[in-house]
């Protein structure tokens, strides 16, 4: 799980979409099981990187770097695609190890 | 707007009048780097620039080649969507004209794209004229990966998300196709003086 | 609202969020502060305080560079308002149901989480055992001194990158595969392990207990900005 190993010290990760995506979603969607379109992975949303000074947040596939999710939040409304999402699973077990 | 926070006035700072698009401000010495994805890294051995699509015969530039073309230095002031202003940047590059000086074309949409992914679309007639540059210096220095070395499109009549870093050629298109903001609900054309920042504006 | 100074650069502040709902330890909170020409600028703060206590208290470190932080360390004052949303985040929380040891493994700011993970492991007597790795840059940047001293059942091992304290025996420098090798929980205890920290320190010390022979799935990770403490 190294896409990069460039020094992108201004990246964040998914735990910062819970905020936004509440907005939207009342289930908590970090803790979901996310398959990535361009190459199938999968992962915790919390585990997904996420470029956060860009005009919007931009969320991005740990293993392949693609764009999967994302998301916009300001005074006219919130924005959010996530044609980079193939699957994304709940599971509704709370046992979260 | 509900609750205002006691002593916070964010980044603002005010400009000379008429030097400001709506809604901007000076950033002054600074210069944000704003980015959607890993920095890339170009090698210049690895990096071509083309002219691609709507076009008689697909132009391709090497490295080496493009350093040959006719450059000139460009002075201008840049203005970000997320707000932030900076005058009198100086830059060094190739104008897009000379790009696509002996081009043929029925295109009337240019679709700019990047490494890494990132696209941008703008109207043929925004890239010609002596609108638009693609450079590789930026202050006298060659232009940083994280401000988008190798080169990067300059386009500084418009928001400075069609400037893309990292430009590696042009698709010439009939239809013209939203980039990578402008599906995402950013203004298609994006004029500063209009604040133009989202669809619909 | 209360706010204190807990080191040069960090300060504490205390809310009573009206119709707070309760946190589970390891949540976070986000800050929106508002101008007065409706510009906005948001960041996410992990809560400090366990589950247990009324009061919700935030630990925030002054990012040179930043716009909330240096609002938040600097110009907040007991008696502000502030606004925040939350709480927030089911995923980096502290493992309620482990059945093994717990490793958490901070870098500077990044213990925020733990403060309130630890705390609570004390407040609801957990019989779980937790181990805390904690890397600060001088004696002067170590945070909420107070909650991590040693207790029976949860053991906590501080380095200093930069410079240590004079009579310091402990262990000193950057953690590496050598530190995590002596100071964390092995592999055989498969223990659930849990990083916070700048981006690239959580990597690096991801990569580390990969290569130690930890599960991957056994790791959680929340990155901060900033360069948290890595030089």
């Amino acid at each position: 799980m190294n896409a990069s190993d460039s020094t992108d010290t201004g990246r964040l990760d998914g735990n910062v979409l819970g905020g936004p995506l509440a907005e939207l979603f009342a289930a908590d969607l970090t803790v979901a099981t996310v398959a990535c379109a361009h190459c199938g992975d999968h992962a915790p949303m919390a585990a997904f990187q996420v470029y956060a000074d860009a005009p919007a947040l931009v969320v991005r596939c740990p293993g392949c770097a693609g764009v999967v999710m994302r998301c916009a939040s300001d005074q006219r409304g919130v924005r959010f695609e996530m044609t980079g999402v193939r699957l994304l699973t709940v599971t509704s077990s709370d046992d979260q190890a | 707007m509900s609750h205002v926070s006691r002593g916070f006035s964010g980044r603002r700072r005010d400009a000379p009048a008429g030097r400001l698009p709506p809604g901007q401000y000076d950033v002054g010495d600074g210069f944000p780097v704003l980015s959607a994805g890993p920095v890339p890294y170009t090698e210049p051995d690895e990096w071509d620039f083309t002219v691609q699509g709507q076009v008689d015969e697909v132009r391709r530039w090497s490295w080496q080649e493009f350093k040959q073309l006719p450059r000139e230095p460009v002075t201008v002031d840049i203005h970000c969507v997320t707000s932030w202003s900076k005058f009198a940047t100086r830059w060094e590059g190739v104008s897009v004209e000379t790009l696509l000086a002996e081009v043929e074309t029925a295109g009337d949409y240019v679709l700019a794209f990047s490494d890494g992914g990132y696209t941008t679309n703008l109207p043929l007639d925004d890239v010609v004229d002596g609108k638009a540059w693609v450079v590789d210096t930026y202050d006298g220095s060659p232009l940083e990966p994280e401000h988008g070395g190798p080169a990067r499109l300059l386009v500084p009549h418009l928001y400075f998300w069609k400037s893309a870093k990292w430009v590696r050629g042009l698709v010439l298109n009939l239809v013209d196709e939203p980039g990578f903001w402008e599906n995402f609900g950013y203004h298609n054309y994006g004029d500063p003086w209009k604040e133009q920042r989202y669809a619909g504006d | 609202m209360a706010v204190t100074r807990e080191t040069p650069r960090v300060r504490r502040i205390r809310l009573r969020p009206p119709d707070w709902p309760g946190h589970v330890a390891g949540q976070h909170v986000d800050v929106r502060l508002t101008a007065p020409d409706g510009y906005t600028a948001q960041r996410s703060y992990s809560i400090a305080s366990p589950p247990s206590q009324p009061e919700v208290e935030l630990i925030v470190e002054r990012l040179d560079d930043g716009e909330v932080s240096p609002y938040l360390t600097d110009e907040l004052r007991a008696g502000d308002l502030l606004e925040v949303r939350g709480p927030i985040g089911g995923y980096f929380v502290w493992p309620e149901h482990s059945g093994t040891a717990v490793q958490l493994v901070a870098g500077g700011s990044g213990v925020v989480p733990f403060v309130a993970m630890l705390a609570h492991h004390r407040t609801s007597g957990s019989s779980v055992p937790v181990r805390l790795l904690y890397s600060a840059r001088t004696d002067a940047d170590v945070i909420a001194r107070e909650e991590l001293r040693p207790r029976p059942g949860s053991a906590v091992v501080l380095t200093f990158t930069r410079d240590a304290p004079a009579d310091w025996t402990g262990p000193r420098g950057r953690i590496d595969r050598e530190l995590l090798v002596r100071h964390s929980a092995p592999p055989e205890q498969s223990p659930a392990i849990l990083i916070c920290g700048s981006t690239p320190f959580v990597e690096a010390v991801t990569r580390e207990f990969v290569a130690i022979g930890h599960a991957a799935e056994r790791i959680k990770t929340e990155r901060y900005g900033g360069m948290g403490d890595t030089s």
